[in-house]
C-alpha cells in the first residue's frame, strides 16, 4: 500500500557501488552535484547523463526504481520550469494572456529541469545503494572535524540513524494497523475529505501509541547497554578506505575535471 | 458455508531484487463449523495465508471462493466478507484507539452501518462473550492489563458477529492464566456459538487440545492436512520443518520403545493419562 516511497529506501543487491565506503558515495554525490552546477552547454549535460547512467548500470538498481523517486519532485519541477519559461526576458516565442514565453526562458528551463532531475537521480543512487546505517556512519566520520567546534556530531548521527531505522518499522506498523481496522470494516477509500480525515484516527492513535512504546523500549535497551553518547565510543566495524574507493575517487576526479573543462570549449 | 482456496500464490516484492514467494500453490477448503489449527514456523506463510480469507490481500494468482462465490468478482461485497470472516491479528491490542472500551468495540458494527441500538446491543454481547462486565465499559483501553486489552480487541471483531473467526496467535505474550482464559473462550465460541474457528498457533499442546483438523504450512506450501492424530504421527517430519508434536506424543512413543504395548496416536494429556493408567492396572493384575 505505502510502498512507493523511494527516498531512504535501500535496494539490497550486490554490486561494486554497494561495496564502496559510504564516505566515497557521499563525496561522489557531492562531486556530481557540483559538476552539474559548474558545467555549461549541452556537452556537459550529455557527459553528466552518461556518467549517471553508467553508475546506475554498475549499481544494478533497476532504472524504473530510480525514476520512481522523481515523482516526489514533479510539482516542484513544473513550478520552476514555468517560472523560468515565462519570467526570463528575451525573444518572445508565444504568449498566453500576459505571460510571455521566451526562447531564452525555454533553454534555461530545460537546463534547469535536467539539472534537477539528475540531481535527484544521483542522490537516489546513493540512498538506494547505501544502508541508512552506513550512511549515517559515513556522515559521522566525514563530519567528525566539526566536533572540534563542539558540534555533537555523534549524537546527531545517532538520532538520524534511529529516525531512519524507524521509517520502515512505522510503515510496516501502519500497514498492519490499517489491515486490522479494515478487518473490522473500516473504509479508507470512499467519502469526502472530512470523512477520510476522520477515518485516519483509528490508524493514527495506535500508530502514535506504538511509536512511543518503541521509543521507550529503545531508550531502555540503549541504557541497559550503557550507552552514554559518543565520548570514547569505538565501532564494531570502523570505516576503512579500500582499493576500490581509491579507484572511485580517481574516476570522480577525472570526471569533475572533464566537466569543468567543458566550460571552456 | 465454506471458504475454498484454489491454487493460491502470493509473491511479496515482485518488483524488487529478491521477491518472496509467501504462499505457493495452496488449495484447501474450510468447512462450516470446523475448528482448524494452522501451524508453521516463522516465515512459513501462514500469516499471509490467513489474510487471503477475508480479502485483505489479493493473491498474485489463484481464486478464493466464499460460499461458492469468487471474492475477486466485481460485484462481490468486501465489506460483507469482512463481517462474515472475522480476523484477529497478532497482538490485536495494538489496534485499540478509542477513549473507552465500549466505544472501541462499537467500531466494527458502526462500520457496518447499523442503527445505534443494534450497535450497542452487539457490543454488549461481544464484551459478555469475552468475559468483560459493565464495570469495564467506560474505562480507557490503554489502562487495562495485557490480557484484558486482548479481550477487548477480540470483542471488537466478535461484535461484527462473524461466522468464521481467524485468530493469529491469540495467546502470544500472555501469562498461563490469560492463555487458558482466551483458549477456553475460543472453544466456547466454537461449541456454543457454532463459529468456525481457524487458530494459528505455535503451541502444539493448544492445537492438540482444541483443533479437529490441523493444517501444517512449510515454505508457503501445505505440508500436512488432517486430524491431530494423523498429523502428529508424522512427528519426525514435523521436527525437520522446525515444529514438534505435543510432549505427550513423545512420551507415549518412548514408552512404546521401552516395550509398552501403548497406543502411540495420543495427542492430549487427558488421553495419555487414561491410556497409561489402563496399562498400569493391567500390569498389576498380572
Amino acid at each position: 500500500m505505502i510502498r512507493d516511497i523511494t527516498i531512504g529506501q535501500y535496494y539490497a543487491t550486490d554490486s561494486p557501488i554497494h561495496k564502496l565506503d559510504p564516505r566515497t558515495k557521499l563525496a561522489g554525490t557531492m562531486i556530481y552535484i557540483i559538476s552539474l552546477f559548474s558545467t555549461k552547454g549541452i556537452l556537459g549535460y550529455i557527459l553528466g547523463a552518461i556518467f549517471l547512467l553508467s553508475i546506475i548500470k554498475i549499481s544494478k538498481v533497476p532504472l524504473s526504481f530510480i525514476v520512481r523517486g522523481l515523482k516526489a519532485i514533479v510539482i516542484l519541477l513544473l513550478i520552476s520550469v514555468s517560472f523560468n519559461i515565462f519570467l526570463t526576458p528575451g525573444e518572445v516565442i508565444f504568449q498566453i494572456w500576459k505571460l510571455k514565453a521566451t526562447k531564452e526562458g525555454i533553454i534555461v528551463a530545460a537546463y534547469m529541469a535536467t539539472r534537477l532531475i539528475f540531481l535527484i537521480m544521483g542522490s537516489s543512487v546513493m540512498t538506494l545503494t547505501t544502508t541508512p546505517n552506513d550512511l549515517t556512519d559515513g556522515l559521522e566520520k566525514a563530519l567528525g572535524f566539526l566536533k572540534k567546534i563542539k558540534v555533537p556530531v555523534h549524537e546527531i548521527a545517532m538520532m538520524m540513524s534511529i529516525a531512519l531505522r524507524f521509517i520502515p518499522i512505522l510503515i510496516e506498523e501502519t500497514d498492519k494497523i490499517m489491515k486490522a481496522q479494515m478487518a473490522r470494516g473500516a473504509d479508507f477509500e470512499t467519502g469526502g475529505v472530512i470523512k477520510k480525515a476522520k477515518s485516519m484516527i483509528p490508524i493514527l492513535v495506535p500508530l502514535f501509541v506504538s511509536a512511543f512504546r518503541r521509543a521507550t523500549d529503545l531508550a531502555m535497551a540503549m541504557e541497559a547497554r550503557c550507552y552514554r553518547g559518543g565520548e570514547g565510543r569505538t565501532k564494531m566495524k570502523p570505516l576503512v578506505y579500500k582499493k576500490c574507493d581509491g579507484i572511485a575517487y580517481s574516476i570522480l576526479f577525472i570526471y569533475l575535471l572533464c566537466m569543468i573543462g567543458l566550460r571552456f570549449i | 458455508m465454506s471458504i475454498k482456496l484454489e491454487h493460491i500464490n502470493y509473491i511479496y516484492g515482485n518488483d524488487t531484487a529478491n521477491p518472496v514467494h509467501a504462499t505457493n500453490d495452496v488449495s484447501l477448503e474450510i468447512k462450516d463449523g470446523e475448528f482448524v489449527g494452522l501451524m508453521g514456523h516463522t516465515g512459513s506463510g501462514k500469516s499471509t495465508l490467513i489474510q487471503h480469507f477475508n480479502g485483505l490481500i489479493r493473491p498474485t494468482s489463484g481464486n478464493i471462493y466464499y460460499n461458492g462465490k469468487n471474492i475477486s468478482d466485481e460485484d462481490f461485497s468486501m465489506k460483507q466478507l469482512r463481517q462474515k470472516v472475522g480476523l484477529v491479528f497478532q497482538y490485536p491490542e495494538h489496534q485499540l484507539f478509542e477513549v473507552t472500551v465500549f466505544d472501541d468495540v462499537c467500531f466494527g458494527p458502526k462500520n457496518l452501518g447499523l442503527s445505534k441500538e443494534e450497535i450497542k446491543e452487539k457490543a454488549k454481547q461481544a464484551l459478555a462473550l469475552v468475559g468483560l462486565d459493565e464495570s469495564y465499559y467506560e474505562r480507557s483501553p490503554f489502562e487495562l492489563s495485557g490480557g484484558q486489552k486482548r479481550r477487548v480487541a477480540i470483542a471488537g471483531v466478535l461484535a461484527m458477529e462473524p461466522e468464521i473467526l481467524i485468530l493469529d496467535e491469540p495467546t502470544a505474550g500472555l501469562d498461563p492464566k490469560g492463555r487458558d482464559d482466551i483458549l477456553s473462550m475460543i472453544s466456547h465460541l466454537h461449541k456454543e456459538k457454532k463459529i468456525t474457528i481457524i487458530l494459528v498457533s505455535h503451541s502444539m499442546e493448544d492445537i492438540a487440545n482444541y483443533a479437529q483438523r490441523i493444517i501444517v504450512m512449510d515454505k508457503g506450501q501445505v505440508k500436512f492436512d488432517g486430524t491431530p492424530k494423523e498429523v502428529f504421527s508424522h512427528y519426525k517430519e514435523l521436527e525437520q520443518i522446525g515444529l514438534a508434536a505435543p510432549q505427550v506424543t513423545y512420551i507415549v512413543n518412548q514408552l512404546k520403545e521401552h516395550g509398552w504395548d501403548i497406543n502411540t496416536h495420543i495427542t492430549t494429556l487427558e488421553e495419555a493419562k487414561k491410556e497409561i493408567l489402563k496399562l498400569w492396572k493391567q500390569r498389576k493384575h498380572i
